[in-house]
Order: C-alpha cells, then sequence, then structure tokens
C-alpha cells in the first residue's frame, strides 16, 4: 500500500470581522458541508474527526461537547485538541498513517467576536505566579520580542510596516479577507502605539469564520479526487515554554518544526523549492521573524526582502498571497486553516487574481500566538 | 517496577492558611451569536411559546430548535410550535447551589429535570426546573406545565419559563 | 502499514490529595521523571510529549496545556494537548498510541495533570460553564445535577436500590486503602454510604468521588525500543474513543451507549469477541459509584441492568471473577479527571505485569481494560492492554 495523505475536500465559512447571523454551529455546519462535498464523503464515510479550539475562546468549559452535531459525528470518534489547526492536520496525518483510519476531518473556527474581554483572555494564559501579577496587557511580550527581534537581527520598523502594507495589499484581492486596505508606510509608523515599538496597524485585527478539511490516505485520495493536494512534510514544535528564559531573537518553534518539515518533504533548498508560503505574521514583524528562523531567507535579509518586492506576488517567493492575518484577520486557532485554504486554492490553480504561476509546492506556518512558543510548518503540493 | 513511594503531600487546612497564596479573578465575559434556530427559540421564549424544528429525514421534531438534523445531517425542513406541557423523563432533588454551597434548610430543594415535551417527537424534551410541588411528590412519567412569566418581564430567555408544575 | 505494536514501558504517578503545594507543571514534572525513572529513560530520549488535562477552568489559566509545557517535558519537542472533558485521561495514552503506531516516533511521553483546587469557591463551580450557555446555564444547573437525573434513570430502568449501587463505593474505598496515592481510601461501610450527606436525590456524598489534584504519566514506545528496555512490555492492543450528542434528548440516559461504541472499536481491533469471558481485570471510570456499573454495562462486560447483582455477589471484588476497580477507583484513590483515567491505565499495567503488589488480583490476568468518561455525559474512551 503506497503512502501518502492529501486533502480531498476543504470548506471556509468567513472571514468577517462580525457574524451576528449564525452561531459557530452554524457557520462550521456551513463550512463541514463545504468540504464533505468537494470531497465526496458523507459523515458516514469518514473515520475520525478533530477540532482544534480552546474553551475559553469559545466561552465553554468542555468545548469537546458541542463539536460533533455540526461535523456529522455523532456517536463517532471525535476529539478535541487545544492547538492550532495545523498541529491538528499533523494529528490527523499521524492517524492516517497508523494505517487503521482512511478519512478524517479536521475543523477549526474563530467566533472571536463574540468575546467582549479578548484582552482579558489572552492575559488569562499568562503564567499566574510570575507573570499575570504584572497585570500588563499581554501584548507587552509582542512588544518586549519585536525590539529584541529587530536589534539583534537589524531589520527595521520600516520593514516591518512594507509587511503589513503587503498583507493588507493582497487582501484586497481576495472575497474571504476581512482587513483588506491600501495603506503607507507613514500610516502605519504614525498608527497609535499599543506597545512600543508595537503599533496599531501592526497588529492582526480579530475576525470570525470557520475551516472544514478532509484528509485521505493514498488510495482513498486517488479514487475521491482528481486533484489531491499531498502533504509532504508535517511537524509542530513548541520552543521554550517559560516566556522569561526564550531565545527572542528566533522563534525555535519555526525552525524546528521547519527543520522537520523540510526533512520529511525532501527540501533541502526551501528558497528554491518552494513556490509561495503562508507565514504567520500576526504581529508584523513575526512575518520576518518566522521567515529568517526557518531559514527561508537569511537571518537580517527578510526586512530587505520585504521592503524591495521579493517576497510580493511577482516576486521570487511570494509570502501571504492571502494577505495573512493581518490582511484577512486573525482567526486564532483557525489561523492555520485559512493559511491552509490558501495554499490548497494556489495548489488547484482557484486562486484567480492573486493565483501565482505554476505553484507546486506551499508552506504553510503557523504560531499559536501569545504567551506561547508553539508553531507548526506544512508543506503542500499539488504532486 | 512498584510504585509504593509517591511525590506530593497535600497541604493540611492549617497549612494552606498559612501558605503563600495568588488569586486572580478573571474578567471573561461572552456575548454569543445565536443564530438562525437558536435566535428563533428564544424569540419564540419571549412569546410564550415553545419553538421546535422537524427534519423529515429521520421525522423527528426536536428540542431546542435547530438549524441541521446531527443525525441526518441535513439542514431541518422548519420550525413549528410544540406545546408547553409535558412529561418528566428524569429528575433530581438538589440540596446544594452550582458552587457546592449547601443549601439552608428552610431554603426550597432545587429539582432539575429533563422533561419530554408535548407535541415533540417521543423523548425529546427539554432541562428546566419543577417548582410548586413538594419534592417528594415528583415522580417520573408525571405530567407536568410551563408556568410562564407574565409578557412584560419575558426577555427571549428559557428563564421565561419560571418553571414546570404538575398539573 | 500501520501495524506497529506500542507498549508501555514505564509508569508514575502523584499521591492524589485535595490541595496540592505543587503547581499543575510540578505535578507534571514529578510523575513525567517517575515514568521515565521506571522505564530507564531520560528526558532527551522523549521524542513527542502528549498532555492530558480537562477544563482550564480548574487550573486557572487560559491555554492551559503551554502552561503545563516545561513541567511535561515539552521544551524543545513535539508537544500537544489532548482534551476530551473527563475522558482525557483514557484519550492521553490513546493519542499517544497514535504517535507511536503512526511511526513518527519511537518514544512518546503521555503525562496527565489537574489542578482541581485552584479554582474558587470550589471546583464544582467551573462546571456551570460546561452547559449549554443560552439553554441551560440561566438555570444554574451544577454539575451533580447531570448525574443524580442519570443515576435515578438507570436506577428506574432496571428496578435498583441505593443499597445495590452503594456497594461499588464500599467495594473501591476499600480497595483503595492498598493504593499509595489514595485520597480517601476509607473502611467505610453500606450503612456510612446510605447515611452520608444527600447532595442531589438520589446521590450522597460517599457516593461521589472527590475534587483532586495529582498526575500521572507513561512512557510508550514501538516494539524494538519495548524489546531493549524490558522483558515485560504491556501492549496496546486496542483503542477506542466515541462522543455523543449534547442534546439530552437525542439520548438516553440509561444507557451509555457511547461506551459501547468506544469499547466495540477497541476490541474489534484487539481481537476480542467475547469481553466477558476475554476480559480479565477493568478499570471503568467511577466518578459516582453508579457509574461503574453503568459503564461495566457500555463495556458490554456483562449483560444490561446486571452490573449491580454481580457486584452484590463478588463478581467484581480483587478475588472475584472480573475485578473491577481493583486500584480503588475515582471513589477510593481520587479523581483529578484526567489524571484519574490515566492512574486506572497504570493500574491496568501493573497488574498485568504482576507488579500491584497488596492490590494485586490473582489469576495471572493477560488482558485488561481501561475506560474514562466525560463531557456532559457523553465521551467513551476505551483501552486494551495485553501481556
Amino acid at each position: 500500500m503506497k503512502e501518502g495523505v492529501a486533502i480531498v475536500g476543504i470548506g471556509v465559512t468567513g472571514f468577517t470581522s462580525v457574524s451576528p447571523s449564525l452561531s459557530f454551529k452554524e457557520i462550521t455546519y456551513s463550512a463541514a458541508v463545504k468540504a464533505y462535498s468537494e470531497a465526496g464523503l458523507s459523515p458516514k464515510d469518514i473515520d475520525s474527526f478533530i477540532t482544534a479550539s480552546e474553551d475559553f475562546m469559545e466561552g465553554y468549559s468542555i468545548f469537546d461537547e458541542y463539536v460533533p452535531d455540526q461535523l456529522g459525528a455523532v456517536l463517532r470518534p471525535v476529539q478535541t485538541v487545544t492547538a492550532d489547526f495545523l498541529q491538528a492536520l499533523g494529528i490527523g496525518y499521524m492517524m492516517i498513517n497508523t494505517g487503521r483510519f482512511r478519512t478524517i476531518a479536521i475543523e477549526a473556527h474563530s467566533k472571536s467576536s463574540n468575546i467582549k474581554t479578548l484582552d482579558e483572555v489572552q492575559s488569562f494564559a499568562l503564567d499566574p505566579v510570575y507573570l499575570r501579577p504584572l497585570k500588563e496587557n499581554s501584548t507587552f511580550l509582542a512588544g518586549l520580542e519585536m525590539k529584541r527581534f529587530l536589534k539583534d537581527s537589524g531589520n527595521t520598523e520600516e520593514q516591518c510596516a512594507h509587511v503589513v502594507i503587503k498583507n493588507k495589499k493582497n487582501a484586497l484581492y481576495n472575497t474571504n479577507a476581512a482587513y483588506g486596505a491600501n495603506l503607507t508606510v507613514d500610516d502605519i509608523l504614525s498608527s497609535q502605539p499599543i506597545s512600543l515599538p508595537l503599533k496599531h496597524l501592526d497588529v492582526a485585527e480579530p475576525a470570525d469564520g470557520a475551516i472544514v478539511v478532509v484528509l485521505a490516505s493514498h488510495n482513498e485520495a486517488k479514487a475521491l479526487c482528481k486533484n489531491p493536494i499531498w502533504i509532504k512534510g508535517i511537524a509542530w514544535f513548541s520552543g521554550q515554554g517559560n516566556p522569561w528564559s526564550r531565545n527572542l531573537c528566533s522563534a525555535d518553534y519555526a525552525t524546528l518544526a521547519a527543520r522537520k518539515a523540510f526533512a520529511m518533504a525532501g527540501i533541502t533548498n526551501p528558497i528554491k523549492e518552494i513556490d509561495f508560503a503562508e507565514v504567520c505574521d500576526e504581529y508584523s514583524y513575526k512575518e520576518l521573524q518566522h521567515l529568517e528562523s526557518m531559514g527561508i531567507v537569511r537571518k537580517g535579509e527578510a526586512g530587505f526582502l520585504t521592503e524591495n518586492g521579493a517576497t510580493g506576488l511577482d516576486g521570487i517567493l511570494p509570502v501571504n498571497v492571502s494577505g495573512g492575518s493581518l490582511g484577512v484577520g486573525h482567526t486564532f486557532e483557525a489561523s492555520g486553516g485559512m493559511k491552509t485554504y490558501e495554499a490548497v486554492l494556489q495548489l488547484r490553480n482557484q486562486a484567480g487574481k492573486r493565483q501565482i504561476k505554476d505553484a507546486r509546492v506551499g508552506l504553510v506556518q503557523s504560531w499559536r500566538g501569545i504567551p506561547t512558543a508553539t508553531g507548526a510548518v506544512a508543506i503542500l503540493s499539488n504532486e | 517496577m512498584n510504585i509504593e513511594k509517591v511525590p506530593v503531600k497535600g497541604l493540611t487546612s492549617e497549612e494552606y492558611d498559612k501558605a503563600i497564596k495568588i488569586s486572580w479573578q478573571p474578567k471573561l465575559q461572552y456575548a454569543w451569536d445565536n443564530g438562525i434556530a437558536i435566535g428563533k427559540y428564544l424569540q419564540a421564549l419571549k412569546e410564550g411559546k415553545i419553538l421546535a424544528s422537524y427534519c423529515n429525514g429521520c421525522g423527528r421534531i426536536m428540542l431546542p430548535a435547530r438549524s441541521f438534523c446531527e443525525l441526518c445531517w441535513r439542514p431541518t425542513d422548519g420550525y413549528t410550535y410544540v406545546k408547553d406541557t409535558g412529561v418528566i423523563n428524569t429528575f433530581a432533588i438538589c440540596h446544594v447551589n452550582w458552587d457546592a454551597s449547601r443549601l439552608k434548610p428552610d431554603e426550597p430543594r432545587h429539582i432539575p429535570a429533563v422533561i419530554e415535551i408535548d407535541g415533540a417527537t417521543q423523548g425529546q424534551g427539554i432541562m428546566h426546573i419543577i417548582g410548586n410541588v413538594e419534592p417528594t411528590k415528583v415522580t417520573i412519567g408525571m405530567k407536568v406545565r410551563a408556568v410562564w412569566k407574565p409578557e412584560s418581564e419575558r426577555e427571549g430567555s428559557i428563564t421565561d419559563i419560571k418553571y414546570f408544575e404538575p398539573y | 502499514m500501520g501495524l506497529r505494536k506500542v507498549a508501555i514501558v514505564g509508569a508514575g504517578i502523584t499521591k492524589f490529595v485535595r490541595r496540592a503545594e505543587e503547581t499543575g507543571p510540578e505535578m507534571s514534572y514529578l510523575a513525567a521523571k517517575m515514568a521515565l525513572d521506571q522505564a530507564g529513560l531520560k528526558l532527551k530520549d522523549v521524542e513527542m510529549v502528549t498532555v492530558g488535562s480537562a477544563p482550564d477552568a480548574f487550573d486557572g489559566v487560559h491555554m492551559k496545556g503551554e502552561y503545563l509545557l516545561s513541567g511535561a517535558g515539552g521544551n524543545n519537542k513535539q508537544y500537544i494537548r489532548n482534551f476530551v472533558g473527563g475522558g482525557t485521561g483514557v484519550f492521553a495514552p490513546i493519542h499517544g498510541w497514535m504517535h507511536v503506531a503512526s511511526g513518527a516516533c519511537d518514544v512518546c511521553l503521555v503525562v496527565c495533570s489537574e489542578k482541581m483546587s485552584s479554582c474558587h469557591p470550589h471546583p464544582q463551580g467551573a462546571f456551570l460553564t460546561i452547559f449549554d450557555h443560552t439553554t441551560e446555564q440561566p438555570l444554574n444547573p451544577t454539575l451533580i445535577w447531570i448525574f443524580a437525573l442519570e443515576m435515578r434513570r438507570y436506577m428506574e430502568t432496571y428496578g435498583l436500590s441505593k443499597t445495590d449501587i452503594a456497594r461499588v463505593s464500599v467495594k473501591n474505598k476499600n480497595n483503595a486503602l492498598d493504593h499509595p496515592s489514595a485520597q480517601v481510601a476509607e473502611a467505610v461501610t453500606l450503612e456510612d454510604v446510605l447515611n452520608s450527606e444527600v447532595l442531589a436525590e438520589p446521590v450522597h456524598r460517599l457516593d461521589i468521588s472527590p475534587a483532586s489534584d495529582g498526575a500521572a504519566a507513561v512512557v510508550l514506545v514501538s516494539e524494538d525500543v519495548a524489546k531493549r528496555l524490558t522483558d515485560k512490555p504491556i501492549w496496546i492492543d486496542g483503542v477506542g474513543w466515541n462522543l455523543d450528542t449534547a442534546y439530552w434528548a437525542t439520548k438516553d440516559l440509561y444507557y451509555p451507549r457511547y461506551v459501547e461504541k468506544a469499547a466495540r472499536m477497541a476490541y474489534e481491533m484487539a481481537g476480542i469477541t467475547e469481553p466477558q469471558k476475554q476480559i480479565h481485570v477493568a478499570e471503568p471510570y467511577d466518578p459516582f459509584d453508579y457509574k461503574e456499573l453503568h459503564h461495566m454495562e457500555g463495556l458490554l462486560l456483562c449483560e444490561r441492568g446486571e452490573a449491580a447483582r454481580l457486584t452484590a455477589e463478588g463478581y467484581t471484588a480483587r478475588n472475584g471473577n472480573l475485578p473491577v476497580c481493583p486500584s480503588g477507583g475515582a471513589l477510593g484513590v481520587g479523581n483529578p479527571i484526567a489524571a484519574t483515567g490515566l492512574m486506572k491505565v497504570i493500574e491496568i499495567f501493573l497488574q498485568l505485569r504482576e507488579e500491584a503488589g497488596k492490590r494485586q488480583v490473582p489469576g495471572k490476568p493477560k488482558v485488561g481494560v481501561a475506560q474514562a468518561w466525560g463531557d456532559l455525559m457523553q465521551v467513551g474512551t476505551v483501552i486494551v492492554l495485553r501481556r
């Protein structure tokens, strides 16, 4: 039996800044219907289901309870992982490789607009003994890291602003994006300070939406789908758990995950072998830090390359053609899902105005956000 | 391999009182989008009615209302009002509050129940409270009816029904 | 492909207590270190880590998995947290099984930790938010409601008395006197249980396991590594899990059909066709005493409605035909939710290796099953271990 795991169906609802007319069950149901139809499967044909979610983002303890209905998974093997969508995708990939599951459905969603005290929820993730009593808005961790990263790498605040400009402009071509805009460097540098050097426009704003993906083993994928998108490599890693002991210059989780994913996919020269990348840009500097940490560009170069269009739609390595989180909206546990969606569209030649020519191999990277050092990397290909 | 000695001691009450403690009261507030089905369900409660959904696939008339049938996995075919009377499927007589504090001796006992609502498919029901009856008289199979708040006080919440009482 | 065998080669557990001095990450470390020491491995030998922990509301930290990370050995590793409510304790090793059986790694560390005591005024309060926020929370439900509702339905369906059910609490609390981690082991009698304070008719205080702090860990390895490390690897023969809907009325509370489905999934994988004969020792989840009976039936270890009679006849005692909860279960050892499930898996592990000390059941058991349950009467997680 040949090995291999592919995406055979994908469905998205969103992404919008608010979604008042539908409940989380309804947006997920809607995405699941699209994904299953694409795959030509009914829920009964799907062997197992995985949800990526966090209780306090939902406002439920044990959110797992409310998962099965909208996936058609009542009385089926369903699990919840408190992780990013991309990590859940990795678990699904592993499950198929055990040889006991042929198809897996994976879902994540964001209803962040329903959280009235989002900052408080985010700060609730800080270490209760060492960090929380400082009573700071948790964004301070990003501000600290940005300052350290810029100093160490030599990238500049202006170059971070170019990330924002590029991504929000890309989002104007993406009908699933909530925050497309045409901005100038000045707009961003003069925007309201949040946790300097982090300013308001450096930070991705929250969005709502849902994403469902159907994975299949090699033989199933070939039978179900004319254009399966293969997962060539996937890995998730956590760096240093305690923020105060962390290397702030580099994103270790991205380095470790990329190294493993590249090895799995047989990639030795990423900038040449990857056609595009969807990289976590929840804070503008993160896009630069992630590109350098993954070894796709050399240390200190990411800012320069961005400024000069190398990571633009027509550049040598388009980054965040979807608009990234800055342009689409930050969808928390679903972030990796939003990026996976873009990668699949590109690899299927369905990305319309933002289609990259001859897209064959894409990289998708996610980060779980403050205060974590956890993230995943996946390499997808249409061959 | 023998597990005989295990770590972690456990604090006595005195030790706990003397220990250094850090406390935090989080502000976790949400405003959930109810969506189409629950939105209609709550609206119906405000009007003093109970709204169910029906699915032509399995033939069930289901409570609470929902946009899709979770068993057939297809959109529900419509909504229909059911009665506000029903039958007790199971119940409990509770002497504690949600935070485990004990009810005082003169406070009335809480009687939560699952009530199968008339007009919905057999077995379909909702969770609510039984009231206006001696706890010892409550039985499985007892017929009960909703006691509503007056119209001016109803806000589109499950508490628009004060409780169910036997009749 | 995919027929890689997975074995448990080491286990660690802390004491289960009402209020630990240690934090969640510290307890995780203690349990993980013990498991690695027992296995003869070091943290650097561990390639992947999966952590199980129930509601973040207990520890009072959002993204609890990331908080536990350093203590659970997750730094610079592939680390993920799985969370299926109360079923987590048995789901965590199932998750670990996926990591090794898929070929992704040869050594996976599984850690479960819970610190319920952080939640004030009482951990039970955290369960308010497991109910539907719109259609149920306004009624101020408590966790005890759902157990009382289910217990009454179960008793009424089979004509059982409170005595029938209280026998389980007596058995388990007494069994737990021999467990080093036990929090509430007690030589209770039937009268003690039936006379204890009524919390929600028909549930008495001694029918319930306590809120606890505690942690447990196991080390899972591939066949090659197992053979190098020990001459008594215990194989994970079958895994199963199943989640029912939260809608009350789409399920009937008297029978846990989701446990049956999870059990069938695990038994099919393990090649078990006659569980009543082929399972030699069982650890079903017993947060309330009637749950042990409920789950015995769901696990197909006896006919529906028969579990109480078998218990009364001594069938499920340590020296009975099918010892059930020889550890003392949640009722006797304590219930730090996720750690409890893993404690049960560890008990089967020890029983099959004949290393359960005073708790050892006779007859050289070869096959055992551990099961956990959770959510709103919804999830069943089952693991079958074989010597």
